[in-house]
């Protein structure tokens, strides 16, 4: 257990460095997480962090993969709409890197 | 998580014992269960004061309820054929992780307080108190066991060491040393209904997605159901396959064999899990109440039969305890088994000439087949012996035209587990899951170089998740991993029958 600190501010997260308060987050505290994460963000990993952010404000859950994929294949073309591309975006795994950067809690169970 | 410090261990050249590094994997142990994880389950929230003599009375409880784990602690002989038959001591060499060596931890502290002899003289049995270093390795140790029973397969005896990991977790969990990973899932099941989390609108609009990707890819309106009332069958799937790759595609299939069939099919957002982690805990009382989730389901949507998913531990709580768990099931038609596997009704299908399907679409493929432990070791499917076996190997053969079985050492009842069985399906223990799935990687390698195999086809959850996680760890790709019922979609003829 720890906490970011960014601008002055603690954001506390749990074991693995998920925050523990969807409702914190921001711009800044997320380009910390990533930073620790090792990854360069580009355009096309905002995308898929906001993607995640609008899905969970509707649906309370990080999107599937699958929905992930067509999202992103829609606005970058079909040569970036797969799961393969995701992870070499995410490396440790869309679904639970990019959660983690996007301030939602990790996906459970058998995933 | 870039700070992984650990290596991927080589593929051996002969398959002979390791030389053992003791201690070599003492460093890990998965998170420990918050008191939110563990107060909604009536566990301690934490370790409570006296819990060296709570795990005593705990252990003296289970012994009078389950007489088999009496038996398991009280009959081995240190034959030792159990000691190179786990697949996380063949790839982390931890002596700790021999069958043998894990199952003294707990009979050690059940011959202290339950044989005559370790009341006299506890030096001379190997009978010792509970200490908190014992504690500290029950922990660590219990959680480095899938509950496979690969190693029950070749004891004499029968010593089945599963049963003695589940005890040891029930009794942590009652002494309030929870493994957060599962606790925290089964809180989920209670409150949401599965182990993601995922609520009704989240499975409504995946269901969507799915059925617009089929209508596009195949021009037929394939339906997926959800809480549709007066369905004749409710299909109990675990929610990976609404959520993660390659499960998704399988869930696909499903629904496309339905479809074709003619089969009118939903899905129950209340009961939207068919995985059971009180098994993994070791509790009646978790098993009993997530079963009964499907009752419940079963009963307010009034259908008729129940199907379960891909899922290796969810066919077998249902197979073995679902009539005693949730039962009687009276209510169901009595012509069909209670419950099915989805395998079973396509294999049926596919038998009877009911569907049709063009092994030539899946041509691109050469398919080897993964037995999951908890399938192959605890259930049966159809109704011959082997069935289990038989009938995953069927099904294939109907959708490929290339398939080949890995080294009969590795498969049917001898399958390895895939590394991440059990409940330790977790990124805290990553360690444990990459060393676990060096023998069935090696087992895979050697089908792959000599018969250009390019898929690996599984039937649980777990297992398609933990490939697809390791596999890059030994130099596979990720997308080698594949659903049975992906290779049975993609094979299918949809449309009118001739």
């Amino acid at each position: 257990m720890g906490a970011y600190t960014v601008n002055g501010n603690n954001y506390e997260h749990d074991e693995e460095g998920y925050i523990l308060d969807v409702n914190n987050w921001n711009l800044d505290l997320a380009k910390v997480i990533a930073n620790d994460e090792g990854l360069d963000m580009s355009d096309e990993h905002w995308e898929v962090i906001n993607f995640l952010r609008e899905y969970y404000n509707e649906y309370q859950i990080a999107p599937a993969v699958r929905v992930l994929v067509k999202a992103i294949k829609k606005k970058f073309g079909p040569e970036k709409g797969s799961n393969k591309y995701l992870y070499e975006l995410f490396p440790y795994g869309p679904a639970k890197q990019a959660c983690k950067i996007a301030g939602l809690p990790k996906p459970t169970g058998c995933v | 998580m870039a700070d992984q410090k650990f290596e991927t261990p080589a593929f051996r050249e002969y398959r002979e014992i390791p030389a053992l590094q003791p201690d070599s994997m003492v460093h890990l142990q998965p998170f420990v269960a918050k008191p939110d994880h563990n107060k909604p389950l009536d566990f301690p929230g934490e370790l409570v004061d006296n819990w060296e003599q709570k795990a005593v009375e705990k252990l003296g409880e289970l012994l009078e309820k389950n007489k088999a784990l009496r038996v398991y602690l009280d009959s081995c002989v240190k034959c030792g054929a159990c000691t190179d038959k786990c697949h996380y001591f063949l790839g982390t060499k931890d002596p700790k992780n021999m069958p043998v060596a894990r199952q003294d931890l707990l009979r050690s502290l059940y011959r202290r307080h339950f044989t005559l002899a370790g009341k006299i003289a506890p030096g001379l049995v190997g009978a010792r108190d509970m200490t908190k270093e014992l504690l500290d390795d029950w922990y660590k140790y219990f959680h480095q066991c899938s509950q496979c029973r690969r190693c029950s397969v070749f004891c004499p005896y029968g010593i089945d060491t599963a049963e003695i990991s589940m005890a040891a977790r029930d009794i942590m969990d009652h002494i309030g040393l929870g493994q957060k990973y599962c606790n925290e899932i089964i809180c989920k099941v209670h409150v949401i209904g599965n182990n993601l989390g995922l609520p009704q609108p989240a499975l409504l609009d995946t269901l969507e997605g799915l059925e617009e990707d089929v209508l596009d890819e195949t021009d037929v309106e394939v339906k997926y159901p959800l809480d549709q009332e007066g369905a004749d069958v409710l299909l109990v799937t675990p929610s990976a396959d609404f959520f993660a790759e390659p499960h998704v595609d399988g869930l696909i299939g499903y629904g496309k064999v339905f479809h074709q069939a003619g089969i009118n099919w939903t899905i129950s957002s209340y009961a939207s899990e068919a995985a059971n982690f009180g098994m993994f805990i070791g509790s009646y009382e978790q098993m009993h109440k997530i079963s009964n989730r499907i009752r419940q389901a079963a009963l307010d949507l009034g259908v008729k039969r129940i199907v379960f998913g891909e899922c290796g531990h969810a066919w077998r709580v249902a197979y073995a305890f679902l009539n005693t768990l949730a039962g009687p099931w009276d209510f169901l038609d009595p012509k069909y088994p209670v419950p099915q596997h989805m395998l079973e009704v396509t294999n049926d299908l596919i038998k009877r000439g009911a569907i049709t399907l063009d092994p030539e679409a899946n041509d691109d493929k050469v398919v080897t087949f993964h037995d999951s432990c908890n399938v192959a070791r605890a259930t049966r499917m159809g109704d011959m012996p082997d069935g289990q076996f038989i009938i995953p190997r069927e099904v294939i053969k109907a959708s490929v035209n290339k398939f080949v079985d890995m080294d009969p050492q590795t498969i049917h009842e001898k399958t390895f587990c895939c590394g991440g069985g059990g409940g330790l399906l977790t990124d805290d223990l990553m360690e444990l899951r990459v060393k676990g799935a060096l023998p069935r990687m090696e087992a895979l390698k050697d089908v792959v170089d000599n018969h250009g195999v390019t898929h690996l086809a599984a039937i649980c959850a777990i297992c398609k998740s933990q490939f697809t996680k390791v596999m890059p760890y030994y130099g596979f790709s990720m997308d080698m991993v594949i659903s049975v019922h992906q290779l049975v979609g993609d094979a299918l003829q949809l449309g009118a029958k001739e």
